[in-house]
């Protein structure tokens, strides 16, 4: 059984793809069409429906999908990366109703209902989002791999900020921090960059903090 | 990833119900047990998601405490201006763990009973006795600088990881559960986790299908509250040594003082011999000193781990005069 699991998933994405309204290809073969789970199958589907940028999504899943292989592999939102796939790295990192997460830890059926913005959902038609610019202005990359996770990373950090948030670095608890470098450098402690383009990244955001690139 | 049944639990009694068979597991923010699923250490069959109950709320208690909610995030939890106030040791060693990110998805609940990090149980070709009973520790003449040092066997030396726990440890927080059935109880902080003895896998008090519905902190006490924790890198990093402390002084003695180390046993090491070693003791290194090695008089290294138990000792001694003032 545990072999026709990747035929039988993919299957499903296909299903998904078309129900997504995403070009899919043609089933490879009757052989390939003919796999049906039998009755005592555990694996189980459930139907999901999320809204990612502002799209309303309907998917068949099975309940093992991740949040991160839903937008990559069932939406074609590869702007979302893998890199880890074990919530170390960042690189997956988009917001949940308004909140950053690690998408590669989040089961999508958890996320029923829920509002997610990648950072295809970031840019108003040509006009890139203010934490995009900064990063271009800034040179706040080099391969690029991290930098989506990065950017959506950023964008919610100054929300939390706003909120008042206190980092591990915050002096003082009692009161809302200033965004300094140190608390910037703290805050994005969740996205590691393979290039180390740190010191750029914290000069992108330090910048849309203090209002550039509006 | 094993196949597994999901379903979201309208209400704690169905969530109770439906966790309470055999190959169930509950789930919130699924930050480990998502990660674990994915490597088969975790293979429930089915996933009762209580993300949706009503227990996020932080309430006051008629004592002067609060009732944490168990699905209150570790953000929320970190960032409540109370929790800063009153508890900003538990605000402290809240952020000094994981990533925002993390901490975004990360549950009270789930925090409590988070898994361990010890390298060999992840490793499925290894020997684990947590992750196989009986099938040996390969910590033990391993890789295990990470690794208990305080309360442990030869069968498991794997360490609680959360920094949560330990300051919820040194505030004497209680556990409130619910079972199937219905009937409720509290389980100091301190006794949930389980000694891991012969039987490591089972590693809390809590019985199949019983929930962790909130956690209870009592008012703090008196004193000042410091949480420091030690570790490989500036930032997220799990513990090699964590210490929470709460001084309160009387003139130039301690009056009272309360201790709890992370990163060295399989739970929140409360060290009440290092508390009785600074009752009525002179606000000085060399009591803080004395602590520490009444503290870490019965602990054990294993080779790679053998340095913390001098850096707990030292870690103790820094906190402890922080927590009193004398930096």
């Amino acid at each position: 059984m545990d072999r026709l699991l990747p035929l039988l998933s993919l299957l499903r994405r296909r299903r998904a793809l078309r129900k997504a309204g995403v070009a899919t290809l043609r089933l490879a073969s009757p052989s390939v069409r003919a796999v049906t789970p039998p009755e005592s199958a555990s694996i189980d589907d459930q139907t999901v429906a999320l809204t990612v940028n502002g799209r309303s999504h309907v998917l068949d899943l099975d309940t093992r999908t991740t949040l991160l292989d839903v937008l990559r592999e069932h939406l074609a939102l590869t702007g979302t990366k893998k890199g880890c796939d074990q919530g170390q790295c960042g690189a997956c990192t988009v917001m949940v109703n308004g909140r950053r997460i690690n998408s590669c830890l989040a089961l999508a059926v958890m996320h029923a209902g829920d509002e997610i913005v990648t950072i295809e959902g970031l840019a108003q038609r040509d006009d890139l989002h203010p934490m995009q610019a900064a990063f271009v202005h800034h040179d706040g990359l080099q391969c690029g791999y991290c930098t989506p996770g990065q950017i959506c990373s950023a964008v919610a950090l100054l929300a939390e900020h706003e909120a008042g948030w206190p980092s591990y670095v915050t002096t003082d608890l009692a009161t809302a921090p200033a965004l300094t470098d140190a608390e910037i450098a703290e805050r994005m402690s969740g996205n590691i960059c393979r290039c180390s383009a740190y010191p750029n990244i914290v000069a992108a955001i330090r910048d849309v903090a203090e209002g550039g690139h509006t | 990833m094993k196949p597994f049944r999901y379903e979201r639990a309208s209400s704690i009694a169905s969530a109770c119900a439906s966790a309470a068979g055999p190959a169930a597991k509950f789930v919130a923010g699924g930050t480990n047990l998502v990660d674990l699923m994915k490597l088969q250490i975790e293979t429930p069959a089915r996933l009762v998601d209580i993300g949706l109950l009503p227990l996020a709320e932080i309430e006051e208690t008629a004592d002067g405490g609060l009732r944490v909610g168990a699905l209150v995030t570790n953000s929320a939890l970190a960032a409540d201006l109370r929790v800063r106030r009153r508890y900003p040791l538990l605000s402290r060693a809240i952020l000094a763990g994981a990533s925002t990110q993390l901490r975004n998805k990360a549950t009270t609940g789930g925090n409590l009973l988070q898994r361990t990090r010890c390298p060999y149980f992840y490793d499925t070709t290894k020997p684990c006795n947590k992750r196989v009973p009986g099938s040996g520790c390969a910590a033990l003449a391993g890789l295990n600088r990470m690794n208990a040092v305080l309360g442990v066997t030869d069968d498991c030396i794997a360490a609680h990881p959360s920094d949560m726990a330990v300051a919820m440890t040194v505030l004497d927080a209680q556990v409130e559960t619910i079972a199937p059935g219905g009937a409720t109880r509290t389980i100091p902080i301190d006794a949930l986790y389980r000694a891991p003895g012969n039987t490591p896998h089972i590693e809390t008090v809590l019985a199949r299908g019983e929930l962790i519905r909130s956690v209870l902190l009592p008012p703090p006490p008196p004193g000042r509250q410091v949480y420091r924790k030690v570790r490989d890198r500036a930032s997220f990093a799990f513990a090699l040594v964590s210490v929470a402390a709460i001084v309160a002084r009387e003139g130039e003695r301690v009056r009272a003082a309360r201790v709890a180390f992370g990163g060295l046993s399989y739970k929140p090491w409360r060290s009440a011999e290092a508390e009785a070693a600074l009752a009525g003791a002179a606000v000085t290194r060399a009591s803080f000193d004395a602590a520490g090695v009444a503290a870490l008089k019965d602990a054990r290294g294993y080779g790679h781990n053998d340095f913390k138990i001098p850096l707990a000792r030292r870690t103790l001694r820094a906190t402890l005069a922080d927590a009193a003032g004398i930096v």
